[in-house]
């Protein structure tokens, strides 16, 4: 299972990249492989303020409906319109094109709580 | 709740090559192996085999088997031949649907009855209740029926699986031996195996040729092992429960829990073709017979999206013009139309082929329309 180094997880699978102010959001490569066969993904349009936690987005597969959640308060700054055209990126990559949105941080101390890979690693065992 | 989950006589089999398993209805379940969409598409063009020794199996048997069978079920067992099998369903007092169930005369005076896992206790309880009930006469009469419909529900002890897929028949003649002749639709027949007998049903819940094969517990593991091991040749794969639910929704056949429940009747699901009417008696006869004089309020209807968008899924609002008619019982992408599918109940004045309706997923409305079942009709 393939855990970067240099991102942040949280405890519901998404992977955080830092990029100056904001952080790109997308699901682990271990949470895509659970969901196989990612069919349809929804996400937030740009603008929009999110809380912590709040479901912001949606990947399903044939199977079943996951809500993907905004890992702090911010707004959306960038949407992935790729993987709403083609869904399987999110499988095939998951860290890579496959990436949800982009959210601007309200509060950058917020990004402390999260996961390191090796934590995230030792999680999903 | 919070009982240890039960496993079939094959869980090793599925561990061993890695399948993901799932809780499903008190059993753990393999709910796919490699992927949903890959085993899907293997039954449709090629062969796929699922484990189903979570259903359940009991045996009637004795003189009057047969003549009790007809008043506890609604389709009607003195049509079956020897070793024929039919779909039938188990009713309550109201016409509601308890179970579904296949129904093979594996004897003259013999009853296989093959019941949804979840129900398997449920079932029984009814069964027994009512062998007791018939059997409250005179002494005479209680001896008489004891001896003559005797119930028995071997559910831990077998096993099964079921193998479905376009190369099914070129499989078996590999599997079982080319001068043997398999069974013809919807009949059973045993054939040796494994040091034991196997029943082998030409039936199924995929919509393609196939086979549901019944086994002692004991041998299991052998039987699945021989049939991956033949099936190879014809592009066999193990296949979970994911692709099961695809594959019998494209057919549009009905799943007790989603689809069927003890609050709907077989002619509300479409599905009166299973029931006859004409029977003197039988649990929920009188019900069923009031319910048709007044019409359906709702029917069970199959939809296809009318574009790409968000899957439709259980219990998700289905509307008219706006307006709330109904409810998905079962939804999903289909993988052979590779668009969204599903059925509903929906009130009978919308209920028509044809007829547009929404379907509202997360606040937003996605057009559908329903269609004649089934969905997936095998290109020609």
């Amino acid at each position: 299972m393939n855990v970067p180094d240099d991102l942040l997880y949280t405890e519901t699978h998404e992977w955080i990249k830092r990029e100056g102010d904001n952080i790109r959001v997308g699901i682990t490569d271990h949470a895509q492989a659970e969901l196989t066969d990612v069919v349809f993904v929804e996400v937030p349009k740009a603008g929009r303020e999110v809380n912590a936690k709040e479901a912001v987005a949606v990947v399903e597969s044939v199977k079943a409906a996951s809500d993907i959640y905004a890992p702090v308060k911010g707004t959306i700054v960038e949407a992935n319109d790729a993987v709403t055209q083609n869904p399987a990126l999110v499988n095939t990559d998951p860290f890579g094109q496959g990436w949800l949105f982009v959210l601007k941080v309200a509060n950058s101390e917020d990004l402390k709580n999260f996961k390191d890979a090796a934590a995230y690693m030792q999680q999903i065992g | 709740m919070g009982d240890a989950l039960k496993t079939t006589p094959l869980t090793h089999e599925h561990v061993t090559l890695g399948a993901k398993m799932v809780p499903f209805a008190g059993w753990l379940m393999p709910v796919q192996y490699t992927s949903l969409v890959a085993e899907h598409q293997a039954v449709r063009n090629a062969l796929g085999i699922f484990d189903i020794s979570h259903m359940g199996q009991f045996i009637v048997s004795g003189e009057r088997a047969a003549s009790w069978l007809n008043e506890m079920l609604t389709n009607n067992v003195a049509r079956l031949e020897v070793r024929q099998g039919q779909y039938t369903f188990l009713l309550n007092e109201r016409g509601g649907i308890i179970d579904d169930l296949i129904l093979y005369r594996i004897g003259d005076t013999e009853f296989l009855l093959v019941v949804n896992a979840a129900k398997i206790e449920e079932d029984w309880r009814w069964l027994k209740a009512h062998v007791r009930q018939a059997s409250n006469g005179t002494p005479s009469e209680e001896r008489n029926l004891e001896t003559c419909a005797t119930l028995k529900n071997r559910s831990a002890e077998f096993g099964a699986a079921a193998i479905q897929g376009p190369r099914a028949l070129g499989f078996f003649r590999a599997w079982i031996g080319g001068d043997k002749e398999p069974p013809s639709r919807n009949f059973i027949a045993d054939f040796p195996m494994a040091g034991g007998t196997i029943s082998i049903a030409r039936t199924g819940y995929t919509g393609e040729d196939g086979f549901e094969v019944f086994f002692p517990a004991e041998i299991a593991g052998e039987v699945w092992r021989s049939a991956l091991s033949v099936g190879a040749q014809f592009g066999m794969k193990p296949c979970g429960l994911g692709a099961r639910d695809t594959l019998r929704l494209e057919m549009c056949y009905p799943l007790n829990g989603s689809d069927l429940s003890p609050e709907r009747n077989p002619l509300e699901a479409g599905l009166g073709l299973f029931v006859d009417l004409s029977k003197s008696r039988f649990a929920g006869r009188e019900a069923l017979l009031a319910s048709k004089a007044n019409g359906a309020r709702e029917r069970l209807i199959a939809f296809k999206m009318d574009g790409k968008g968000p899957p439709p899924r259980p219990h998700y609002a289905v509307l008219n013009n706006g307006e709330r008619v109904g409810e998905i019982t079962s939804g999903t992408l289909s993988p052979s139309l590779n668009i969204g599918i599903g059925m509903a109940y929906v009130s009978a004045e919308y209920a028509r082929p044809g007829t547009p309706l929404e379907v509202e997923i997360r606040g937003q409305k996605f057009p559908a329309t329903i269609e004649k079942k089934p969905l997936y009709k095998k290109p020609a």
